[in-house]
């Protein structure tokens, strides 16, 4: 039960390095002015932040210095994963468990375990791709530090946004408030690592003067 | 061009303005002899052909065989370009406009394949039909059961048919598309959008029969359901790596420097990698039904390709039609590379021919594989048709459809 508690834990509450600032929260006006700050927070040589968008905006990984996604290896591995267990559960069942003559063909007839060969592969490609994204994006987690900003509720709807968290090694509250300002934040906001969900019509959070 | 409504990347290196002399072939282009060359090509080697086959009668068959071949390898280049056109207009594609000239041109060398490839095909026909002989059909319960279908009258009508489907089609989605250039009115891709589902209709079903004619009815006691999407997979394979291939030799010669992208090749290669991919689940369905019921009127195909040096030929087209291919063409790097797309799409185009071959040159020789000087003849006079017409047609007209409505969505595409 124990597990279970810390599990769950960990699904409400994301694992988050100790300290009372989750980070800094800047909104931007325009996908283009989103677009060059990002590119402005690449070049300051931060590495622990993230943009939030309503809709994807093309070309923002390149502004954000991403690197390529490792989510393709995840779904190559599943898919031939898969194909490998098609075949090789036929084959184990055709020649070692169960060796049955079908009309005539030999047991290890591999053209007749291709269909099943080829759907586990789709199969195992697909869960691969589903799940490591999760897996890649932490998803789920039930509960983020962001969420404390009545602000950010708009990055769902109107609003562009860069997160920059608190344990970056180049994280300064003050200079790091300063550069999002420089870069053309419309607002900028300092987020608490740990507070009650903000209600529907709260003061913004802590917003800096 | 750029729209300013749309939330795309604002860094983008295009210029806003494209400028007019841009979209068209320049003056001295390399590319302005491409008819020229194509005719010499074609003159050699259609030329080159005809004197050799009637050297003999054994000439003569091998002349039409090959003859043939070649003129399916262009054929089924110029069907993919019409299937493209017809595909983009039915989904509303805005990514493709860049590239759908392209395809328009190849599309138009269809009338070019259908008078100087095929008419002459028609007198082949008793070297290439066993069952155009009265004699033959006579002795033969089951050509006698098909002969309501497959007579040589009931044959050519249908293949003028077939021929007068996709050159009406080419035609008019050439023309409108043209049309638009000079008035850029938007209800003509209304027209082409609501022309085009009843057109992949029709290409679906033409195709199908055209290939059940010319290449099933070689072995005419044989049959496959499955066989007009074969034959399709495989020409719709070659036109996207000879798309791929169009398009990087025009970057690398400096042409639409601004209207081509890396975006625009990446989205070839992944129409090209699907391809592969359909072309090997067609054959294999293909072939695991044969193999499963073991009828020996159906598995007679694969008997016959199993033999001698077929049965190298089986293998290669196995790796090199699918596994090989499917493998290097998965990573994105590989489509976004101009010279690995390129490599690949040869490498395609030569098993494109290979598969072709395959299909054909068994009713010849049983035995095994026999390369032909008329085989690099036909091929080379059939290419220098096909040739001749794409350079004309990119001459006469822009490179881009210049006024669709999309073309500035097809500028700015990106792949997310």
């Amino acid at each position: 039960m124990a597990g279970l508690k810390g599990i769950l834990r960990g699904i409400l509450r994301p694992s988050l390095p100790p300290g009372e600032l989750f980070g800094a929260l800047a909104e931007f006006a325009t996908p283009a002015e989103l677009y060059h700050a990002c590119e402005g927070v690449r070049d300051a040589g931060y590495t622990r932040w993230d943009a939030h968008t309503p809709f994807p905006v093309h070309g923002l990984d390149r502004a954000m210095g991403l690197k390529a996604s490792r989510l393709p290896w995840v779904v190559l591995v599943m898919a031939l994963g898969g194909a490998a267990t098609g075949m090789g559960l036929q084959g184990w069942v055709s020649t070692i468990a169960y060796p049955l003559v079908i009309s005539g063909k030999p047991f290890f007839s591999w053209p007749a375990f291709i269909p099943v060969t080829f759907e586990l592969g789709v199969l195992g490609g697909a869960v691969g791709a589903v799940f490591g994204m999760f897996a890649f994006n932490q998803l789920p987690t039930l509960h983020h530090p962001l969420f404390a900003s009545t602000r950010f509720e708009r990055a769902s709807d109107d609003g562009f946004f860069i997160s920059i968290e608190s344990w970056d090694p180049r994280f300064d509250a003050d200079r790091t408030v300063d550069l999002l300002r420089r870069l053309g934040a419309k607002e900028v906001e300092l987020v608490p690592s740990f507070s009650e969900p903000a209600k529907p019509g709260d003061a913004t959070t802590r917003a800096t003067p | 061009m750029s729209d300013p409504g749309h939330p795309s990347a604002p860094s983008s290196a295009r210029p806003a303005v494209l400028r007019a002399a841009s979209l068209w072939l320049p003056a001295g282009h390399s590319w302005r002899r491409l008819p020229m060359i194509g005719w010499v090509l074609a003159a050699v080697g259609l030329g080159g052909s005809a004197a050799l086959g009637l050297a003999s009668e054994a000439a003569r068959r091998q002349l039409w065989h090959s003859w043939l071949v070649g003129t399916l390898f262009v054929l089924s280049i110029a069907l993919g370009g019409l299937f493209f056109v017809l595909v983009q207009h039915a989904t509303q594609a805005g990514w493709s406009v860049v590239v759908r000239r392209i395809a328009e041109n190849a599309m138009a060398t269809l009338p070019f394949v259908a008078a100087l490839l095929f008419v002459p095909l028609l007198f082949g026909m008793g070297d290439l039909f066993h069952w155009s002989h009265a004699e033959a059909v006579k002795g033969d319960s089951l050509l006698i059961h098909k002969q309501p279908y497959l007579n040589v009258k009931f044959f050519v009508l249908r293949t003028v048919m077939y021929f007068a489907i996709w050159w009406a089609l080419a035609f008019w989605f050439g023309r409108l598309s043209r049309l638009q250039d000079a008035t850029g009115d938007h209800e003509l891709t209304r027209r082409m959008r609501r022309a085009s589902p009843p057109g992949l209709i029709l290409f679906g079903l033409s195709v199908t029969f055209f290939a059940f004619d010319w290449l099933m009815s070689l072995s005419p006691e044989w049959y496959s359901t499955i066989f007009g999407l074969y034959f399709f997979a495989g020409s719709a394979m070659a036109f996207f790596a000879f798309l791929a291939l169009v398009v990087i030799a025009a970057r690398r010669t400096g042409l639409l420097a601004e209207v081509l992208s890396d975006e625009h090749q990446h989205d070839i290669g992944k129409f090209l990698l699907t391809f592969v991919a359909f072309w090997a689940y067609m054959a294999f369905s293909q072939y695991l039904l044969i193999w499963y019921a073991n009828l020996p009127e159906e598995t007679v195909f694969f008997a016959h390709r199993i033999v001698g040096s077929w049965r190298a030929a089986s293998a290669v087209l196995a790796l090199g039609h699918f596994v090989v291919p499917f493998f290097f063409l998965l990573p994105r790097s590989v489509k976004r590379n101009a010279t690995a797309l390129a490599g690949a799409s040869i490498g395609l185009l030569a098993m494109h021919l290979l598969d072709l071959y395959w299909l054909v040159m068994p009713n010849l020789h049983p035995a095994g594989m026999v390369p032909s000087l008329l085989d690099a003849t036909a091929l080379i006079g059939c290419c220098g048709v096909f040739l001749a017409a794409f350079g004309g047609a990119l001459k006469r007209q822009a490179l881009v459809p210049l006024r669709d409505p999309r073309l500035p969505e097809s500028l700015i595409f990106e792949n997310v």
